[in-house]
């Protein structure tokens, strides 16, 4: 408990003070802790880790959520889900998403934030226009791309006259759908990562670039030798929000397609709620997000073990 | 805002660099604000001139399309409950959270490691995943379909951000200030309360917009949470509103509209403690 010496314990008591002796002060930071944790710590295990727990232990069950959970099937459930093919599509949906970030998205944040990191006229509009998306709520950014999206009166609909095209409703085909959803993924939280990319090139000291510079480095060859290699921690952290953001994606895909047509663009979430919720298969529903919450545990554990140490 | 560009080497006298960083710029623009425009034109279309002319101004403004909305009961129920289960949960969250951190910032006592561990659990999986077994607590609780029964798993879910944000702010408070309290006699909860809270105030603020935010936006816990819709937040509401009106688009745009003008308002209002929170907990990470 004491392994670092504080100013109070070296400092020599004074005659006259109240000064307490160590063990009354630590009388007190056990009363302090048992009258200023109990709040949160009830509160989290109450609604975090019990139900967490539960749903392991529900998803051994077939279990249709009235009374208790009775009829044991072991590993029933999971061997199910692993064997659906709905179970791939939303696997598959997720891991999109996460490539599509990578890959299109953190280039067009990163290229933005480069732009908008210098000073120029505007700038400050920008950034502000740029991560407005992010503030909407889901379901809003949702809803107006579906309008958006929609073959009658949209935009589609517009640029599918303009070019004499029958009708095109892209998020009714099973082949399309996802992928316009991603497009709004990208949309909606491009300015985000955009923000992180500006705050990790702020961070950057502006020596380096003189020095560069002086060494007659050519812009490309500053971008490529100095800003991208300081940029790889900012990088890192904006693919974990990423793939987070991935694993709980729900809110857009519902007022878009619900996860269908034919279940093409399910997510694990959707999968959950469509599966076991909303059929009130609680057994099975929990199954999901049993594996869901392994799949977030083996991640988080990995990348912040692995790939932030070596970003040291 | 730097005085010094990340590379000086871009200045020419003919800067054509400038010039296409801006076509850029200017690109991305429209793309953003292209669906919302036209989202907040569409609210005064008539649903026929909303199918031929989607992005020009409407060729007769229909005011009475927000009117009825403002002047109607839904509206204001959706915005009311959101608001109240918003800030209550806020509050909740903020309370639980301040005391949470100040013991772990400053308190010393043995197992507090394992303590903060176990808090940081949450941090590690979002709500979705426990949404079954969160209805079956709840119901067996008898708060379902009550503000409570959301906003209290609201909170519990946002504890663990807070908390990490706030001790580590906790903890640059200087030292010599506990060690200076605790020898004239002040106990910790009246250093909490005269010293640590007043000195805090920009990142309860910074915590509980991000947490108001969260909680406002928020849509898969009330929908599985609350069932009529007399308590439904507006999220929920405007599914709803969406439900009923499939295909009126006009009247869905307007919809959204209203929805997302107080977003925009207090998103400017308070851009640097959103931005400040979103990158403060970026580079703990």
């Amino acid at each position: 408990m004491t392994d670092t010496p504080t100013p109070n314990s070296i400092s020599p008591p004074r005659q006259g003070f109240s000064l307490r002796p160590a063990n009354a002060l630590n009388r007190e930071g056990w009363v302090t802790a048992a009258l200023f944790l109990p709040p949160a710590l009830l509160l989290f295990t109450l609604f975090v880790v019990l139900p967490m727990g539960e749903a392991a232990y529900f998803s051994l069950f077939k279990w249709n959520g009235f009374g208790t959970p009775e009829d044991y099937r072991g590993l029933y459930n999971y061997e199910r889900l692993i064997s659906r093919d709905i179970f791939k599509t939303a696997l598959w949906n997720n891991m999109l998403v996460i490539l599509v970030s990578v890959f299109i998205q953190l280039p067009i944040a990163c290229g933005l934030a480069i732009i908008l990191a210098d000073k120029i006229p505007g700038g400050n509009i920008f950034r502000l226009l740029f991560f407005l998306p992010y503030v909407l709520a889901e379901i809003v950014a949702g809803l107006i791309w579906r309008f958006v999206y929609d073959g009658d009166t949209g935009f589609i609909a517009k640029f599918t006259e303009w070019f004499d095209l029958p009708a095109f409703y892209i998020l009714a085909e099973q082949d399309y759908a996802m992928y316009a959803i991603l497009a709004v993924i990208v949309w909606k939280y491009f300015g985000f990562h955009m923000m992180l990319f500006i705050a990790g090139l702020q961070a950057i000291d502006r020596d380096l670039y003189r020095a560069a510079r002086v060494d007659g480095a050519s812009a490309w060859q500053v971008l490529r030798f100095v800003t991208l290699p300081l940029l790889k921690s900012t990088m890192k952290l904006s693919i974990f929000f990423a793939v987070l953001g991935s694993l709980q994606l729900f809110d857009i895909i519902m007022p878009m397609t619900l996860g269908g047509p034919s279940d093409s663009t399910q997510t694990m979430v959707t999968y959950l709620y469509n599966h076991g919720f909303i059929r009130a298969k609680l057994g099975f529903g929990s199954a999901i997000g049993t594996v869901l919450f392994i799949i977030c545990v083996v991640f988080a554990v990995v990348y912040q073990k692995g790939f932030f140490r070596d970003a040291e | 805002m730097q005085s010094e560009p990340l590379d000086p080497g871009l200045r020419k006298p003919w800067n054509f660099v400038l010039l296409y960083k801006y076509l850029v710029l200017g690109f991305v623009t429209l793309l953003i604000i292209a669906p919302l425009i036209t989202t907040a034109l569409g609210g005064f279309k008539s649903a026929a001139d909303l199918r031929t002319n989607p992005f020009g101004l409407p060729t007769v403004w229909h005011w009475n399309q927000y009117t009825d909305i403002l002047l109607g009961i839904d509206y204001w129920r959706y915005m009311g409950n959101s608001m109240l289960i918003s800030a209550i949960s806020v509050f909740v969250t903020l309370l639980c959270s301040t005391l949470a951190a100040f013991t772990f910032a400053h308190v010393k006592f043995f197992g507090k490691e394992f303590i903060v561990g176990y808090l940081m659990v949450g941090l590690l999986f979002p709500v979705a995943t426990a949404i079954l077994p969160l209805f079956v607590k709840v119901r067996d609780m008898g708060l379902l379909n009550t503000y409570w029964g959301v906003i209290l798993p609201t909170s519990a879910f946002s504890l663990g951000m807070s908390i990490l944000l706030m001790r580590n702010m906790f903890e640059k408070l200087p030292r010599e200030l506990l060690s200076a309290a605790l020898v004239d006699g002040c106990g910790y909860i009246r250093f909490f309360w005269h010293i640590t809270l007043p000195l805090s105030r920009p990142i309860l603020a910074t915590v509980g917009i991000i947490a108001f935010v969260a909680s406002w936006n928020q849509y898969v816990l009330p929908l599985i949470l609350l069932n009529s819709e007399e308590r439904y937040p507006w999220p929920l509401g405007i599914m709803e509103y969406q439900g009923e009106f499939t295909t009126d688009w006009h009247l869905i745009l307007a919809f959204v509209t209203l929805t997302v003008i107080p977003a925009i308002v207090v998103f400017l209002a308070t851009q640097k403690y959103i931005v400040a929170g979103l990158t403060a907990g970026a580079v703990k990470g």
